[in-house]
């Protein structure tokens, strides 16, 4: 369904993205259709970032002259921010890591650790085969570390979750984790759902919402999650820094990650006591000017309003899924209709691999994304190797889907396949 | 950057048409290569005479790049010796990642098509791929005759 919401004007929002102007590939207008890789950056959070460094910039939490607190406020400012967006209840459940992938790995790495929520032999794990590596791998080592049993949900045709098999989240069962919205099909999986059936058996739920927080409204309080990884990247912030969400009685239970400054209670030769949480898992400096471009990051998408946001992704993918399904001999990975859906859609191009179509478009100025996308298995799943991918975001015009969809004429055309001459 | 500079009408033959293409019997060693970034996969395997490479056979997934690449490398290698292909696989790929020296038509053959590849850095591992496995697959069938590569 496409909704029109109260909306905003997007050529006023792609005013704030002075990249948008760029021309490339011989003067030509810059097409970005790869923001589920990384998005582009609005001026106030390079301005907020420049701020900082040229006029607060110190360490924070370990100096008391005034450059030190302002930081240290800058820093504690943006977790709060930050909390405030994604409706944490208290802005000390969100703890800055370097991206999504550290995230992930510190809460994997840390179920392994004694505590009442170890993850150990004979205990079984459960992922998705929609995971991005970066939600599969470290949990893959965590299970080859400990000897638990990786378990995980198959995808059907339609490139949803198969939640037909009923044993798959069981009694053995001790971490659940899923993502949000799938970055190579676009699925928006039912995270509710299967957290109410993970918690009945006592599993610890752990949601990657790295392209579900950019694009939709995320409350991690009603989500049903325990866990919340996502990455600052992709949602207007910089690169450099990403956010754990967990409930704070959680976090507080949870062993440390890495060791170091800042993560401590006291220290002595004989060992040492853990910071309360976040800190306890922030060990040394953090990304500080990152954290401030994040928070800048977030103000810019609460003034857009996230539920335009959501509204204006919407229109534009299902515009681009019914224009791409004109196109003779593409087929869409994942679901091809706009209901549960993100914004980003992979395709493949009969005769034509997935790098050729991008290299193509690339010099006609038109910018996506071949390969697997750090989701090898489900390519494999859907028996191909590689996809090409086009995913918009706040900024993109229906326009530029055009230029997409005259760019795949193009390469069609360049390769001698169907549909060229349309 | 013209798309002709890369897509040379000698790499789109090649691709549409590749030399060489399926896995043959007799082989000595068989290997298998990725490209992690993108997922292109390739199956290579060589059967040698003697120092002669007699074989170079191979099934290839990946873009025109890769494929058309591998099918060139099978036309320039088979039939010569095994260190005669060593000494093409480094013309290539100083061809292609120190841009240095002229390629040599004469010893290279339609490889020389793929020198504007070195120009789109994300497509030089495409063109080394096909190379690079059957490099790794000479290097272990001489280990494998005790002989030092
Ligand atoms: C669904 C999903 N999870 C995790 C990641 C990893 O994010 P990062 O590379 O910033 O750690 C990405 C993006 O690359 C993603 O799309």
């Amino acid at each position: 369904m496409i909704e029109e919401g109260r909306g905003y004007d997007v050529e006023s929002v792609r005013e704030d993205f002075p990249i948008l102007t760029r021309r490339v590939a011989d003067d030509r207008p810059l097409v970005y259709l790869d923001s589920a890789n990384t998005s582009q950056k609005p001026q106030a959070v390079v301005d907020a970032m420049s701020e900082h460094l040229l006029r607060h910039n110190a360490n924070v939490a370990r100096a008391v002259h005034q450059l030190g607190a302002e930081a240290t406020q800058a820093f504690e400012d943006a977790r709060a921010d930050v909390a405030r967006f994604i409706g944490a209840s208290r802005p000390e459940e969100v703890i800055f890591t370097k991206n999504a992938s550290e995230a992930l790995n510190l809460v994997a790495r840390v179920v392994g650790e004694p505590s009442d929520y170890s993850v150990g032999r004979g205990d079984e794990v459960v992922v998705t085969e929609m995971e991005h590596h970066s939600n599969l791998v470290p949990w893959q080592m965590l299970c080859r570390r400990v000897g638990t049993r990786l378990r995980w949900f198959g995808l059907t045709e339609e490139g949803r979750l198969d939640t037909a098999v009923g044993d798959i989240i069981n009694e053995l069962t001790k971490v659940v984790s899923l993502t949000y919205v799938s970055n190579a099909l676009g699925t928006v999986n039912p995270v509710e759902r299967i957290a109410r059936r993970a918690h009945e058996v006592g599993a610890l739920v752990v949601v990657d919402a790295s392209q579900a927080v950019p694009q939709m409204p995320v409350n991690v309080s009603t989500l049903g999650a325990d866990l919340v990884a996502f990455t600052g990247h992709k949602m207007c912030g910089p690169t450099g820094i990403g956010v754990l969400w967990g409930r704070y009685d959680l976090l507080a239970e949870l062993p440390p990650f890495l060791g170091g400054g800042e993560m401590i209670e006291t220290v002595t030769m004989q060992g040492s006591t853990y910071a309360p949480p976040p800190h306890r898992f922030e060990a040394g400096t953090p990304p500080i000017a990152e954290a401030v471009g994040l928070g800048a990051a977030v103000r810019y998408l609460e003034r857009l309003g996230m539920e335009n946001v959501a509204a204006h992704e919407r229109r534009i993918t299902a515009y681009a899924l019914e224009a791409l399904q004109q196109v003779p001999g593409l087929k869409i990975m994942g679901p091809s209709e706009m209901v549960d859906r993100g914004g980003a859609v992979s395709f493949t191009l009969d005769g034509v691999h997935p790098h050729d179509v991008a290299q193509v478009l690339d010099s006609l100025g038109i910018a996506v994304r071949a390969g697997h996308h750090c989701a090898k298995p489900v390519h494999q799943r859907f028996g191909i190797q590689a996809s090409a991918r086009m995913s918009p975001y706040l900024y993109t015009t229906t326009g530029e889907i055009d230029s997409l969809v005259k760019g795949l004429d193009h390469v069609q055309a360049f390769f001698g396949t169907s549909g060229g001459a349309r | 950057m013209s798309m002709q500079t890369l897509y040379q009408d000698l790499i789109i033959e090649h691709f549409k048409r590749p030399i060489g293409a399926g896995l043959r019997e007799p082989f000595d060693v068989e290997v298998r290569h990725v490209n992690p970034t993108c997922g292109d996969e390739l199956t290579l395997r060589v059967h040698l005479e003697g120092d002669k490479v007699a074989d170079v056979s191979y099934d290839a997934l990946g873009c025109s790049i890769s494929v058309a690449a591998s099918s060139v490398m099978a036309d320039v290698v088979t039939g010569g010796t095994v260190s005669e292909a060593m000494q093409r696989y480094e013309d290539v790929r100083a061809m292609l990642q120190d841009r240095t020296g002229q390629p040599d038509p004469d010893k290279l053959g339609d490889a020389v098509a793929f020198a504007g590849v070195a120009k789109f850095p994300a497509r030089v591992k495409c063109a080394l791929l096909g190379w690079a496995a059957m490099r790794d697959a000479l290097v272990q069938a001489l280990d494998r005759t005790g002989e030092s590569a």
